[in-house]
This record gives C-alpha cells, structure tokens and sequence, in this order.
C-alpha cells in the first residue's frame, strides 16, 4: 500500500517524476479498508478506476455516518452533493428524428457505477487535500420516503447543495436548518431535475434531429460506426 | 493547522456577534438590503444584512435571480452542443468552462487529444484566465471609489480577448473545444501576437500592484479584515486562490494528473497564510503573473501536428460515469458526466467554483462592518452565472 503520509512539501509546479507520485490504487483500496473498519457493512459497493476515481456505495441509514468517518479519514474538503435520478425520461432523450414513429419509451431504471435499488440516489464528492484523492460517495434514497439525514452539520457547505438537491429533486435532509428553495419561487409546483419534469422548451419545439453536423478535420479517416444517420433516429 | 493570532481574533469576533444576537435579541436591528441591483455584486445577488448599529450580525445571500437550469438542459442535447451552453457559467473565462467538460467526455470515450491541441488548450485556458483575473484587479478599485485601475483593466483585458477571438472567433463565448481536440489551429501570427500581449498584461499586473496593492487605503481597507481559516475554507468547500490565500496549499493543475500540459512549464503555486481579504487579492495578482509565465513557456513548446484526433461524425459517448474537475479562475470548476451510450449525457452535475466560495458569505460576514461587507464580497470573488448556472 502507498504511504498515507502527506505530501504538501510540494511546493512548485509538476516536476519530471510527479507521475511516480501519484497514489495507486493501494492507496484507493486502503481508504476503502480504512472506511469498513469503522461502517462495516454499511459499504454496499465500491468501484475502483485504477489510478484514477474512486465510488462508494453505503446504505441509507450510514449516509451521515460514512461522511463522518470519511472526514476523519482526512476527506476534510467538501466539493459538492447532489442527486441522481435514474429512471429514464418518458419523454425520451429528445434526440429522436421528429419524422420517425415514436418509440415506445424506455423505463427500466439502470442505476450506474456501484449499482442501486431506488430510483433516486444522493452522491457526494469529497477531497482529501494532503493526499491529493477524491472519492464519490452514494446512497440510496428510499422510494417510500425521500428524506436522507443532513451533511450540513458535518460540512458547512453542504447546507447550501442540500438546498438546491431539495428544490430539484424534492429529496428532503433531515435536521437541514433552513430547506428553503435556492432558485425557484416558493410557491413552484414540481421538482425540476425529476426526469418526469418536462422541458417545456422541447415539448413546443421539438429537437429538428441531426441535420447540421459540423465536418471534423480528421473526418476522412475516421471510421465511425454511427456514420449512417439511420441508426440514430 | 494553526491559525493565526490575527485569524482567533477574528474568530472570536464572529462568534461573538453570535452571542449578542442571541442574547440582545430585543435590540432594535436593522435590516439592510444590498442588491439585487447593487454595483458591489457583478450582477444579480441580493444579500440581506440585519446590522447592529455599524456590525452586521447576520447575513444571507439570495441567489438564484439568474438560474438558467443548465444541468437540465445538458439532458437534451448531444454532448458537442454542450460547449456552447457551459460557456455561459463563468463568462469571463468562457473556455476554461468547456474544457473539463470536454476532459469528462474523453475520459468516458477513452480518448485523449494530440499533443498540440493539449498545448493549445492549456494556452487557452490560461488566456482565459488572465482575462478573468484582470477584470478583478481592475474591478478591487472601484469596490473602494478608485476608477483608474478598471479602465486599466477593461484597456489591457482586450489584448486578450482579441488573442481569444482571433484563436477561436469568439470574444466571450468561443465554443472552440471538441471532443477529440480543438476545432481549429492557431491562425498565422498568433503565437507573435500573444507574445506581444502577455508581456502588455504582466506590465499591467506591475501597474496594479503598484497603483492598489502599494495604496495605503487599500490595504487598511483588505489587510485583517474577513479573515476565513483553512478549516472553514475547507468545510464550506473555497478552492481556487480563496482557499490558497488561507494557507491552503492545493492547486488542480498542479496537483492532479489531467491531459494538459502544465508540467512543461516552469510556475509556482502561490499561497498566503493570512487568508484576509488582501491575501486573496494578492493570490490572484500573483496567479495572473504565473499564468504569463505558463502561456510564454508554452508558447514555445506547441508541438507539431494534427489538433483533432479521429472521433465519429457523430459522437456517442460509452455508458459510464466520470468526474473531471480543473482549476478554473474562480476555483474548483468540475462536471459529474453520466452517460447512458447515447447521444447525449443522461445527467450532468455541474459544480461550480463559485457556488461554493458564496455560501460562505454568511459565516465571513458575522460581525463585519458595513464597509466590510463589500470589500470582502469582491474579494472573495464570484461571478453571477457561477453561482445559478
């Protein structure tokens, strides 16, 4: 495993050997050991791109917990948290050809990376500023109740992207001091990033399809497996 | 890491003013309302402050007079036509907005762009943010009644914007990032002209440096005050020069392995250890001297070669889920790309820098004076479409 110490004695821009220094996946996998032994089996999944991102999936009820463990753990940067919603848009992906048929749209709910059985998640994005390695950290919001606890006691800065995650997805956080709406006027119906929310912009106008694609300089060589326009509507 | 005597008291200060709007509750306040149309918030953020006599004791920013719901309208567009949307975030450096968004999608598809085109973006992106930060400098006068160094700025800003326009024909919005590379080369001439230009732009930083940073009214108008220790810079998520003026040593084109070509060039990371408003002012005046350095150096290095790699007429991007974030003028600008395969993304998270440096705004500004409350606003640096998107 890659040392854990810190290496802010860096101080001037990338020197020939930065490539050396850049942590493992040891490094990645030690936060994971590091994170169990303190939730345990509140860690569902985890992904690991080597060298390059780490994702955690912890249960619902550990959301508050993992945050803590991982702020002890020197992911002391908050950067930002949101939600996610999977289910795919009724409306379709509004990259159809208007002239085709509509297709019939598709509604089987695929979560992502470290999987997940709700149609609504919450994902985080903390940063460990001394060893220079972020995480993404999950969790499922239950379908009966879209109330997670509150990271606004943990990071200061997640009152605000908890607000926003709130008024856009209708997720409620508890023991949130303050859940008003960031943008939206208070009296607003609906929860805008829900992908059952219509963008009322394309249903008046609908997308007119690819027709006005912009010729690449490499275009000559490229072999494009989606080079025919019929396989896109 | 351990504060300084001058951030304790500060500290102290603040929780202070804590204490008597608890105790004094009865105390006859006033509510003070700046903007949302106000000089001092570079567009439409309201802050309501309720004072005691001179000291604010609370205070809370009103966003969202200029939320444009891009994360929504990203959901119905092909991942090229994102470009000209995120232009739209921070738009002063309007490149430096695609070019994590461009990163993203390349670390999905799995292909990186040629070398010259790295050069080129780097080189860009730094143009952007010189342009950006020039417009502060200029723009930290007037907070205090001084007209001069912005005339300054907006004179010596255009250099680098007709660089910017001649490059990718685009002042403001160039929408010249591709996935793959770049949509075009640089125009004959240009490397000459930027040459010219950066020498004009780091003459212009001696100027400011000499004109504000040596005034003495300046710096007791900065020095101490709105001071932000690391800790809290940390909790509230500040990145970019807000959390290197608080000492902490963190820079995303330093301290990350992305595909651009910052590791040719020879620059500094400057940090500050007093995390007031000057630092933070004096953190941008030093970023935009190592950005000269970074654009001279590469200036030199432009390998030779095509600026686009072979991408697909019409770009389908793999299903998977990447973060790619860069180390933008105002901080930490970064995109959560989920795609689903198709044409375009499924959900894409935006994170902006400035979001995160104004949720501060309640903290560093409790038990401020009044006067105060501007000047630590421009310092700390926001721009409107940063923080609705």
């Amino acid at each position: 495993m890659a040392p854990l110490s810190d290496d802010t004695t860096i101080k001037d821009g990338p020197s020939t050997d930065a490539p050396a220094a850049l942590p493992g996946d040891g490094l990645r996998e030690g936060i994971i050991d590091n994170l169990r032994s303190h939730i345990g089996e509140a860690i569902v999944d985890t992904k690991i791109t080597p060298n390059d991102d780490l994702w955690i999936r912890v249960s619902t009820e550990a959301w508050l917990t993992a945050g803590q463990a991982l702020k002890n753990a020197g992911f002391t940067y908050f950067c930002f948290l949101s939600g996610l919603d999977w289910m795919p848009s009724p409306y379709g992906t509004g990259e159809e050809d208007p002239d085709d048929e509509p297709k019939e749209p598709d509604t089987e709910i695929v979560q992502g990376y470290t999987g997940g059985e709700t149609r609504f998640q919450v994902f985080a994005r903390l940063t460990d500023l001394n060893r220079h390695v972020g995480v993404t950290i999950k969790a499922d919001v239950p379908d009966d109740r879209l109330v997670m606890e509150s990271w606004s006691h943990l990071f200061a800065g997640a009152n605000w992207h908890e607000r926003e995650c709130h008024e856009m997805y209708g997720i409620g956080f508890d023991n949130h001091p303050d859940l008003r709406n960031m943008y939206l006027p208070g009296d607003f119906e609906g929860y805008p990033l829900r992908k059952d929310f219509p963008l009322l912009a394309r249903m008046v106008k609908p997308w007119p399809g690819i027709v006005d694609v912009e010729p690449m300089p490499a275009e000559d060589e490229a072999e494009s497996p989606v080079d025919d326009k019929g396989d896109e509507s | 890491m351990t504060l300084t005597d001058r951030q304790q008291l500060s500290y102290i200060a603040s929780q202070a003013a804590d204490a008597r709007l608890n105790v004094e509750l009865e105390t006859e306040g006033m509510t003070l309302n700046i903007g949302p149309q106000h000089p001092a918030t570079h567009g439409t953020l309201r802050i309501i402050c309720r004072l005691d006599g001179e000291q604010v004791v609370w205070a809370e920013p009103v966003a969202g007079y200029m939320h444009r719901g891009y994360e929504k309208l990203t959901e119905v567009r092909t991942f090229p036509q994102v470009t000209t949307l995120v232009n739209r975030i921070d738009w002063l450096g309007s490149f430096a907005n695609e070019v994590p968004f461009i990163l993203a999608a390349e670390k999905l598809m799995e292909i990186e762009a040629p070398p010259r085109a790295q050069v080129i973006r780097t080189i860009l992106f730094e143009l952007s943010r010189i342009a950006n930060v020039s417009l502060f400098l200029g723009d930290l006068g007037v907070q205090m009644g001084a007209i001069t160094p912005v005339f300054l700025a907006f004179r010596d800003r255009e250099y680098i914007l007709n660089l910017i326009e001649g490059a990718t024909g685009g002042r403001f919005h160039p929408n010249f990032d591709r996935i793959g590379g770049l949509k075009d080369d640089l125009p004959k001439g240009w490397i000459e002209e930027t040459r010219g230009a950066v020498k004009k732009l780091e003459q212009f930083c001696d100027t400011i440096d000499d004109l504000l940073f040596g005034n003495e009214i300046f710096q007791s108008r900065m020095r101490g005050i709105g001071i932000i220790p690391a800790d809290i810079a940390t909790d509230y998520g500040l990145s970019g020069a807000n959390a290197r003026a608080s000492g902490i040593d963190w820079d995303l084109r330093r301290d990350q392995d992305i595909p651009l070509s910052y590791d040719l060039a020879d620059w500094k990371v400057w940090t500050h250890p007093d995390g007031d408003s000057w630092a933070r002012c004096w953190i941008r005046l030093q970023e935009t001297r190592e950005s000269c350095k970074i654009v001279t150096q590469l200036l030199d290095q432009i390998p030779a070669g095509p600026v686009m790699t072979k991408v697909p007429r019409i770009i389908k991007v793999p299903e998977g889920e990447a973060w790619v974030s860069t180390e933008n003028p105002l901080g930490e600008m970064g995109y959560y790309v989920v795609s689903k395969g198709g044409l375009g993304p499924f959900r894409v998270k935006i994170r902006s820098a400035s979001f995160n440096n104004i949720s501060i705004v309640p903290w560093a500004l409790k038990g401020v004076y009044v006067p105060d409350v501007i000047t630590i606003l421009a310092s700390l640096y926001f721009i409107l479409g940063d923080i609705d998107r």
